[in-house]
């Protein structure tokens, strides 16, 4: 059982409120996500569930037991740490013992979950190894190995797959889901990578500045962002955001439209404009497009190979039903 | 970034170290404090009273007082001249391509290594004896006259053992920083036309800058309290009493410790003012 | 530096390298090589180098008369124990600084430094008086503590420089794992932290070994260590040159020895962590 509530939980450094009074449940089971620009307050949020840091007010329940002023290792929680965090001077086999040492589990115990983790993550060869001499996609699967044999009621992650290259983040990614599903094991991953938000969540927590600024699942968000932060945050590329006459015709003060809801003609179109940078990568075409007059810049994602390129004049369709619509305070208009 | 937990924690564990050091410095100090501003004489009448400033005034107005100023400073500058030109000239020799470079840089760094009473005696009696030293049978050999050292030339003698001790420590210093500049930044200024002299006066020294500094802090602060060195060879004769060996005097073979007191009160102020300018470098250093 | 010199340049440096460094390490090769001669070949003129006749005389005469080894003893449980008992309570004190750093940290641990700074002679009498009345004078224990004091900011300093380039998260994780703080300094800062322990414990206790004005202060008979032991040589009877270098040559030798394996962590731990 892994529900954690946050009550009006709030944290200050010296004079600076990093978070200001905040609710947000995190079901038993649900794989939530706290994504946000850096500084956002995503990192101090989840050392704040894990017990490294205390909160300045509000009451954190782990279980429905009040875990306010619990120290970190009696929350039952794990987590896996941006550096992977692993002992230098033990083996893989000591990594992943030690938070059962702790806990004074018997040995032979030990020994068969140390086996059953090593098995499913392909750590088996390497036991014997310390972590200096394993790459950066085994270290972060002994990380996540020391962090199951815990049996916690959470897993935590902390931006774990920010130390790695590009094609084994979207392979781990995958481990991460997949264990998340063979488990069912609440895990609150934190990340600044909308994408690896997108693609794991059940639940995303998007943050700025401490504040939450909407809770939903990735479809939600990306259908219907609160506000144009989310907007703006949700999806890649982002979303062209317009302000002035272009909006005040929809009556909106700024509307948004993803670059994938804009068709592109040679001919007619709502738009025109000129193309700046094409981006052909086969399965999709981008295009930046200048000389709008409705932003700087209007990003087109074209599906299949479109061959617009440099200084040729095109128009742009925005789908009407797709059009996002915000105030002037940057709150959606239904 | 913590929780309480381990504030409290960290503040208990601290504790020991702190209450100790506290102690150390505290309660001795206070003594001293205390007796510097009594006549206290323990072989001659004991605590006498109160004396107010008394000590401080006679301390500075005694005969031996200015002497003992001035050589304190000619050996505390001229072993610091002494160890910072030769230091920094050989860290740059140790740092140029050679054979054998571990070899050197053990055989340069071992005086520091050597317990100041053994090195005090063996330059005292191996080398400078006017009759059986080592430079006796050199100036004789070379048709002179041994030179009595440690009395005709004591202070330049004290400088040469104390220099020769401390002489390592500034260069494994300047070393270390000479280590650590950046050999692109030579090369360009190379690329700019820099001649040799020019990289040093330009490039090398400024990089040396700091390290120079903390070489002259921290050898102040311990120059400052040579004993041994003065203690084995003239026993503060000769014109080597130094402004701390006058003290130690004061105090343990005279017996006027109220006196001595209000000398150690005078060292004191005078560490600290050194270790300001020292503890402002280091502090720098953390904030980093 | 990457950079090509030419032969002729290599040879100029090691040739100067090596005679200044010969140089500066002479008196100490002399001492070494006088411990062998005999009293009359020690004063020979003109000095005798490597030919006179090999013995290992004065280092038995050193040893009967003097019983050396007793000041050996004592310079080792001195210089050893208040080496231990300083890491021992600069352990805890370190970890807090380096790891639960808080606003204060910085002036806790300059004033530590600046107690160290504290001319000795200042403090000298109190010390004395202090001594007298726990019957601390002559005392082995008396004198271990005082090092141990007087070695104890260097001690929390360099092991703080040390403890502050571990990762804090690896502590964070193996609270996070369950540790308790106990387990969390021994079995995981600790054996991380064991090359930088290993320096500042070794560094100190040659401090400790070679300190000359406590140990000649405070001790008589006793506990005199092999500082006190070699300043009783200052006044001697006799020719006594071969026996005087044998004597500092086994009060030096093992300090050399340590003392080279320390080389590059002596920068470290006499600038406070200013110079790296």
């Amino acid at each position: 059982m892994g529900q954690i509530t946050l009550e009006k939980v709030s944290k200050t450094f010296g004079d600076v409120e990093v978070i200001p009074p905040l609710d947000l449940t995190i079901e038993d089971g649900e794989f939530a996500v706290f994504v946000g620009p850096s500084g956002c307050g995503k990192s101090t949020l989840l050392r704040l569930i894990a017990g490294l840091e205390d909160v300045t007010s509000g009451k954190m329940i782990i279980d429905g037991s009040e875990a306010t002023t619990v120290p970190p290792a009696k929350r039952g929680l794990a987590m896996v740490f941006q550096s992977y965090a692993l002992y230098p001077h033990m083996s893989v086999r000591k990594n992943i013992a030690f938070p059962m040492k702790m806990a004074g589990i018997d040995p032979a115990e030990q020994e068969t979950r140390i086996e059953q983790a090593a098995a499913a993550l392909n750590l088996t060869d390497y036991l014997d190894r310390k972590p200096g001499q394993l790459s950066g996609g085994q270290r972060q699967r002994v990380a996540i190995g020391r962090a199951i044999v815990r049996e916690p009621a959470a897993f935590l992650f902390d931006e774990p797959l920010s130390n790695l290259d590009a094609a084994l983040r979207v392979g781990m990614r995958m481990e991460i889901g997949e264990l998340h599903k063979k488990l069912a094991t609440t895990m609150i991953y934190v990340t600044h990578d909308q994408v690896e938000a997108m693609t794991m969540a059940d639940k995303i927590v998007v943050l700025r500045a401490g504040v939450i600024e909407q809770v939903g699942s990735p479809l939600e968000l990306y259908r219907t962002p609160r506000n144009v932060f989310v907007a703006g945050f949700i999806g890649s590329p982002t979303m062209n955001l317009i302000e002035g006459p272009e909006a005040a015709k929809h009556g909106a003060h700024t509307i948004g439209v993803r670059p994938e809801h804009i068709d592109v003609t040679e001919g007619e179109g709502t738009w025109s404009g000129v193309v700046g940078v094409a981006e052909h990568l086969g399965s999709d075409t981008f295009f930046h497009i200048h000389q709008t007059g409705l932003a700087e810049t209007i990003t087109v994602r074209a599906p299949g190979e479109v061959s617009f390129k440099h200084g040729d004049t095109i128009h742009m369709t925005p789908r009407p039903d797709l059009i996002h619509k915000f105030d002037a305070k940057g709150l959606r208009i239904e | 970034m913590a929780t309480q937990h381990s504030r409290s924690a960290a503040r208990l564990m601290m504790a020991p170290a702190v209450i100790l050091l506290l102690g150390w410095m505290l309660v001795p100090l206070t003594m001293t404090l205390w007796f510097s501003f009594r006549r206290y004489l323990p072989l001659r009448g004991g605590d006498q009273g109160w004396v107010g400033f008394d000590n401080y005034v006679r301390f500075v107005s005694s005969s031996s007082f200015w002497p003992a100023v001035q050589t304190t400073l000619i050996i505390v500058g001229g072993v610091l001249v002494i160890t910072v030109v030769f230091g920094i000239l050989l860290a740059l020799l140790l740092d140029q391509p050679m054979w054998g470079q571990g070899v050197v840089r053990i055989l340069v760094i071992a005086p520091f290594f050597v317990m100041p009473t053994v090195s005090a005696l063996v330059w005292k009696n191996i080398f400078m004896d006017p009759v059986n030293g080592l430079f006796a049978h050199l100036w004789k050999f070379f048709g002179a006259t041994p030179v009595e050292w440690l009395s005709q030339a004591s202070v330049q003698s004290i400088i040469m053992i104390v220099s020769w001790q401390w002489l390592p420590f500034a260069t494994l210093i300047l070393l270390t920083a000479v280590q650590s500049l950046d050999g692109e930044q030579l090369e360009a200024s190379e690329m700019d036309g820099a001649k040799p002299l020019q990289r040093f006066g330009y490039i090398i020294l400024p990089h040396l800058a700091r390290a120079i500094t903390i070489v002259v802090l921290i050898q102040t602060i311990f120059l400052l309290s040579i004993f041994a060195e003065i203690f084995v060879t003239t026993g503060g004769a000769f014109g080597t009493k130094t402004l701390s060996y006058l003290i130690f005097q004061r105090v343990l073979e005279s017996q006027n410790i109220g006196l001595g007191s209000a000398g150690g009160i005078y060292a004191v102020i005078l560490a600290n003012i050194v270790a300001i300018f020292l503890m402002r470098i280091v502090g720098k250093n953390l904030d980093a | 530096m990457a950079r090509a010199v030419t032969n002729n340049r290599k040879i100029i440096n090691t040739a100067a390298a090596w005679a200044i460094g010969l140089l500066i390490f002479f008196p100490i090769l002399w001492t070494i090589l006088t411990s062998f001669k005999t009293e009359a070949q020690a004063i020979n003129d003109p000095p005798l180098f490597l030919f006179f006749d090999w013995t290992l005389e004065n280092y038995a005469v050193v040893q009967e008369r003097s019983n050396y080894g007793r000041f050996l003893w004592n310079s080792i449980i001195i210089a050893g124990g208040s080496t231990l008992l300083g890491v021992a309570i600069a352990i805890p004190a370190a970890w807090s600084m380096a790891f639960v750093p808080s606003k204060r940290t910085k002036d806790i641990l300059l004033w530590m430094l600046s107690t160290k700074m504290l001319p000795a002679v200042g403090v000298l009498y109190p010390i004395y008086l202090l001594f007298i009345k726990f019957g601390l004078l002559d005392s082995v224990i008396g004198l271990t503590i005082v090092l141990m004091l007087i070695n104890l900011p260097i001690i929390v300093w360099m092991l703080y420089t040390y403890f502050r380039e571990i990762p804090g998260e690896i502590l964070e994780a193996s609270r996070m794992d369950g540790a308790s703080l106990r387990s969390e300094i021994i079995h995981v800062l600790t054996p991380m932290a064991i090359p930088g322990i290993a320096s500042t414990l070794l560094l100190n206790f040659i401090l400790a070994w070679n300190e000359a004005f406590w140990t000649l202060n405070l001790t008589a008979a006793q506990a005199a260590p092999l500082t006190a032991f070699i300043a009783s040589y200052s006044s001697p009877e006799g020719l006594f040159y071969a026996k005087l270098s044998a004597a500092s040559t086994m009060a030096i030798l093992p300090i050399l020895i340590l003392g080279w394996f320390s080389q590059k962590q002596l920068v470290r731990g006499l600038t406070f962590g200013a110079v790296k």
